[in-house]
C-alpha cells in the first residue's frame, strides 16, 4: 500500500520566531505522486464528504496527466475558494475521512492537492473569469466571510448586480481577522477578494448594517439579500476576574495580531500585551490559533486549558499536533474557577480546578466533572478566552420580522431562506461557530436559492 | 476607501475640529454615537465620539485632543488630505426626550458631544441648562455653540481664568441644592470628571447619564476590549452603550483598563517623533 507524501513545513524551532505560513505545500513531483495514489473510484465516496460536492476524481484525474489547469477548473466549478480551503478544511473530518484508501492505509491527501493547484494557478496568474449577461437584478451580501464570498461570487457569475458589505474594513470574514497568517497568508485573501470583484460585484467596507442602514432598508433597495454575518459575538467564562487587564477574548488577541498587524507593532500602530505566561481557554482551533500566535509574540511559557482529555479536544489533529511542536503545554482535564488579581488591576495567575470524565453528555461527549479540593493556581499575566463565539445581534438593529432562535442564531430552511421574503443567510450567522468550508456550502446553497427566486 | 478631510482648524492648543467627507455616516448619526478611524494601512482603529454631522452636506465632525501617536499624526493631516477608513456611526444613540430640565456637563474635549445633545434636547422643547469646564480660558472649547442651544451657560475653570472657579462638579452641586427641579444630568468628559459627576449626583435622585470611552478595535461587538462593568454585569460599551447611567458604573476598572497600553502609547509616540523633521511640533 502507498503512503501519502507529507509536505514540507517551516521547523518548530524557526516558525515559532515567525508569522510566515508553516506547511509549505507540495512541489510538482510530490503533488503528480500523490495524486497517483488516486483510485478514481466509480462511486466515489469522497465527493460526498465535500460540502460544496467538488468533484474530487475529476480534477486529480488531470493532475495525473499534469494539466494543472483543468485541474484548478475543475474544482473552482464548485469552490471559490479553494487556496483558503486547501489549508483550513477539516479533509479528515470531510473528504479524506471517506476515502476508500484509507480503510487499508492513508488516505489521498486531498486537500493538499486542492492547494497545490490553486496556488500553482494564483502564480501563473488567474484568468478573468467569464461571467453570464447582466440580468439587472441587484442582491445586498452582508459580511464577507467565507460564506458571504462564496454567495456573491456564484451570484456575480450568474450576472447579477452584487454589493458586498463589510463591517470591518478590510474584506474576509475570520479568514483575515481571526486564522492566523501562518495558517492562512492574508494575501492568498485579498487575491479571492479581488477575483470576486473581477466578476463585477461591489466591495462596501466601512459599513455596518444595522447602523448605517438597516435590514429593512436594504430589502428595499435590493431584489434579494444574503446574510452572512458569522458569529463574531465572544464568549467569557463569567468567571471572577474576567475583566483584568490582560484578559482578552480570543477574537480581539487574533483581531489584533492578525486584522491589525500588532506584531509588528510598533512599526504597525496596534499594540498587544505579549505577555511571558499565556494561557489560552478552550481546545478548539481558534485556541490553538491563540496560543501559537502568542508563541510568537514571544510568550515564554504558553498553556492550553481545556475541561476535558486530549481525545474531545475539538481542534483539527494537525493543529494539535503542530502547537505541540511549537511547545504549547496542553494542561487537560482543568477548568479555570478564577482569575487572579496584580498589581493595577492586571493578571497575577489563574486558579484552575482539576476534572475527571463522568457520563456521556447530549453531545455525546463524556461530561466534565470538577475534583472537589482539587484546585491549585498556574502563573500567568495573559489569558486568552477561546470558548467560541455566537452571532452578532447589531445586524437584527431597527429590523422587523427576521426570525432568530433563542440563541441568535438565524432560523432558515433546507435552501436556506429566513422568515422574511426575499432574505437568504447562511454559514455561522445560521449555524452557530462552525468551519469555513460549511460557511461556504451555505453560502453556496442560497446563492442557488437567490438565483432561482430571481429568475421567476 | 478614502475620506476626505473637508475643513480642518484647531479651536484651542491641541484641540482640532475636522469635518469629514463621510455621507452615509452623517446621514444615519445621531447624537451620542461614535465613529472609528484610521488613518492609513499602518494605524490603529480609534474611536472618537461625533461631535456634530451634517446631512446635507454629507460630512462628520470630530474633535479631538492630542494625546498619543495617532492623534498627534491626525493633528499634522490638513483639509483635502483622506483618512484611509471612518466607520459608523456606532454605539447606541442618546435616548433624548422631553422630560423637563436637563443638565449638560462637559469637560473639557468632552464638550464636543455633549453640543449636539444639547441642542436635541432644546430642540423637542426641554429647558438646557449647561455646564462646561476647562483646565483654563484658553482651553476652553464651543463656548459660543453650547451658548447657542443652552438655556442657561455655566462655565468652570481650574484656575479661575473664566466663570466658577473650581470644577464643574461644584456647578453641578450648586444646581441640584437649588430650587429648580432638574430632571436628568448628562456628563461627558475625562472619566475622573465623570465619576466625581456621579459622586456629586449619587445622594439626589436624578438620572445621572454617561458616555465611556474604553479601548476598542472594531465597535461592532466582536473583540469585546470595551468590557465595562454596570452594576455588576459585564457589558460592551461599543454595543450596549457608549451610554450608562453614572451610578451603575465601575470607574475603577474603566480607568485601569484604559491605562493597559501606556507603556506601548510612549513607545509608539517615540518612535514616531523619531521620524519627524526638525521643524516638527510634536518634538
Amino acid at each position: 500500500m502507498s503512503i501519502t507524501q507529507e509536505m514540507p513545513e517551516q521547523p518548530a524551532d524557526e516558525r515559532i520566531h515567525n508569522f510566515e505560513e508553516v506547511a509549505l505545500g507540495y512541489t510538482e513531483d510530490q503533488a503528480m505522486l500523490e495524486a497517483e495514489r488516486c483510485l478514481e473510484c466509480k462511486k466515489p465516496k469522497c465527493v460526498e464528504g465535500c460540502p460544496v460536492n467538488i468533484d474530487i476524481p475529476g480534477f486529480v484525474s488531470k493532475m495525473k496527466e499534469g494539466n494543472f489547469e483543468e485541474a484548478i477548473g475543475v474544482i473552482k466549478k464548485t469552490n471559490t475558494l479553494p487556496a483558503v480551503c486547501g489549508r483550513v478544511c477539516p479533509q479528515e473530518e470531510q473528504c479524506e475521512k471517506l476515502c476508500i484508501l484509507g480503510k487499508k492505509s492513508e488516505p489521498i491527501s486531498i486537500g493538499r492537492l486542492e492547494r497545490f493547484c490553486a496556488d500553482r494557478e494564483r502564480e501563473a496568474g488567474v484568468k478573468d473569469p467569464v461571467v453570464a449577461e447582466p440580468t439587472g437584478k441587484k442582491v445586498a451580501i452582508v459580511g464577507t466571510g467565507p460564506a458571504g464570498l462564496t454567495a456573491a461570487s456564484d451570484l456575480a457569475k450568474a450576472g447579477h448586480s452584487v454589493t458586498m458589505f463589510e463591517a470591518l474594513h478590510e474584506a474576509g470574514g475570520v479568514l483575515i481577522y481571526g486564522i492566523p497568517e501562518f495558517r492562512l497568508p492574508k494575501a492568498i485573501v485579498k487575491e479571492e477578494v479581488e477575483y470576486i470583484m473581477k466578476l463585477g460585484a461591489e466591495l462596501k467596507v466601512d459599513y455596518v448594517i444595522g447602523r448605517i442602514k438597516t435590514l429593512d432598508q436594504l430589502e428595499d433597495e435590493f431584489d434579494a439579500v444574503f446574510l452572512g454575518t458569522g458569529a463574531g459575538l465572544p464568549k467569557f467564562m463569567g468567571i471572577e476576574g474576567e475583566n483584568l487587564n490582560g484578559v482578552y477574548s480570543a477574537n480581539e488577541f487574533l483581531t489584533r495580531v492578525n486584522l491589525m498587524k500588532a506584531y509588528r507593532f510598533p512599526e504597525s500602530d496596534t499594540p498587544i500585551k505579549r505577555g511571558s505566561h499565556v494561557i489560552v481557554v478552550g481546545g478548539g482551533n481558534v485556541a490553538m490559533d491563540a496560543a501559537r500566535s502568542a508563541r510568537r509574540l514571544g510568550a515564554d511559557e504558553v498553556s492550553i486549558v481545556y475541561r476535558r482529555s486530549d481525545d474531545e479536544l475539538p481542534a483539527r489533529r494537525e493543529e494539535i499536533e503542530h502547537a505541540k511542536e511549537e511547545g504549547i503545554i496542553f494542561r487537560l482535564l482543568n477548568n479555570p474557577v478564577r482569575i487572579l488579581e496584580g498589581e493595577n488591576m492586571s493578571v497575577n495567575g489563574v486558579e484552575c480546578i482539576k476534572m475527571e470524565l463522568g457520563e456521556p453528555d447530549e453531545s455525546g461527549r463524556r461530561r466534565p466533572v470538577a475534583v472537589d479540593g482539587s484546585e491549585h493556581v498556574i502563573d500567568a499575566d495573559i489569558v486568552i478566552i477561546a470558548i467560541g463565539t455566537s452571532p452578532n445581534p447589531i445586524i437584527f438593529d431597527g429590523s422587523k420580522g427576521l426570525e432568530v432562535t433563542p440563541w441568535g442564531t438565524i432560523v432558515v430552511n433546507e435552501a436556506g431562506v429566513t422568515s422574511l421574503e426575499g432574505v437568504c443567510a447562511g454559514g455561522d450567522a445560521v449555524t452557530g461557530a462552525a468551519t469555513v468550508i460549511s460557511a461556504m456550502g451555505a453560502g453556496k446553497q442560497a446563492a442557488e436559492t437567490i438565483n432561482d427566486y430571481l429568475s421567476k | 476607501m478614502a475620506y476626505k478631510i473637508v475643513e480642518k482648524r484647531q479651536l484651542v492648543p491641541d484641540v482640532h475640529l475636522m469635518n469629514i467627507e463621510a455621507p452615509d455616516v452623517a446621514a444615519a448619526a445621531k447624537p451620542g454615537q461614535f465613529i472609528i478611524l484610521r488613518i492609513d494601512e499602518e494605524g490603529e482603529r480609534i474611536p472618537l465620539t461625533i461631535a456634530d454631522y451634517d446631512v446635507d452636506e454629507g460630512f462628520v465632525t470630530i474633535i479631538f485632543q492630542e494625546m498619543g501617536k495617532t492623534t498627534k499624526q491626525l493633528a499634522k493631516m490638513a483639509a483635502g488630505d483622506e483618512l484611509q477608513d471612518f466607520v459608523g456611526p456606532l454605539g447606541k444613540a442618546s435616548e433624548i426626550e422631553k422630560i423637563g430640565t436637563v443638565v449638560l456637563v462637559g469637560g473639557g474635549v468632552g464638550i464636543a458631544p455633549v453640543y449636539p445633545q444639547a441642542r436635541a434636547y432644546r430642540e423637542i422643547g426641554n429647558k438646557v441648562i449647561s455646564i462646561i469646564g476647562a483646565r483654563n480660558e484658553s482651553l476652553l472649547i464651543l463656548e459660543d455653540e453650547m451658548n447657542a442651544v443652552s438655556d442657561e451657560l455655566l462655565v468652570a475653570t481650574d484656575d479661575g481664568s473664566k466663570g466658577h472657579h473650581g470644577f464643574v462638579t461644584d456647578l453641578v452641586k450648586e444646581l441640584l441644592d437649588g430650587d429648580e427641579k432638574i430632571d436628568r444630568i448628562v456628563a461627558i468628559g475625562p472619566p475622573i470628571m465623570m465619576r466625581a459627576v456621579a459622586g456629586v449626583t449619587d445622594p439626589y435622585d436624578v438620572e445621572t447619564i454617561v458616555s465611556l470611552n474604553p479601548i476598542m478595535v472594531d465597535g461592532t461587538g466582536m473583540c469585546g476590549g470595551c468590557r465595562v462593568n454596570i452594576g455588576g454585569e459585564t457589558k460592551f460599551a461599543c454595543v450596549d452603550g457608549p451610554e450608562f447611567n453614572a451610578k451603575d458604573v465601575d470607574f475603577n476598572l474603566l480607568m485601569s483598563r484604559l491605562s493597559l497600553y501606556r507603556k506601548e502609547e510612549m513607545e509608539s509616540l517615540e518612535t514616531y517623533k523619531k521620524g519627524c523633521g526638525d521643524d516638527c511640533k510634536c518634538q
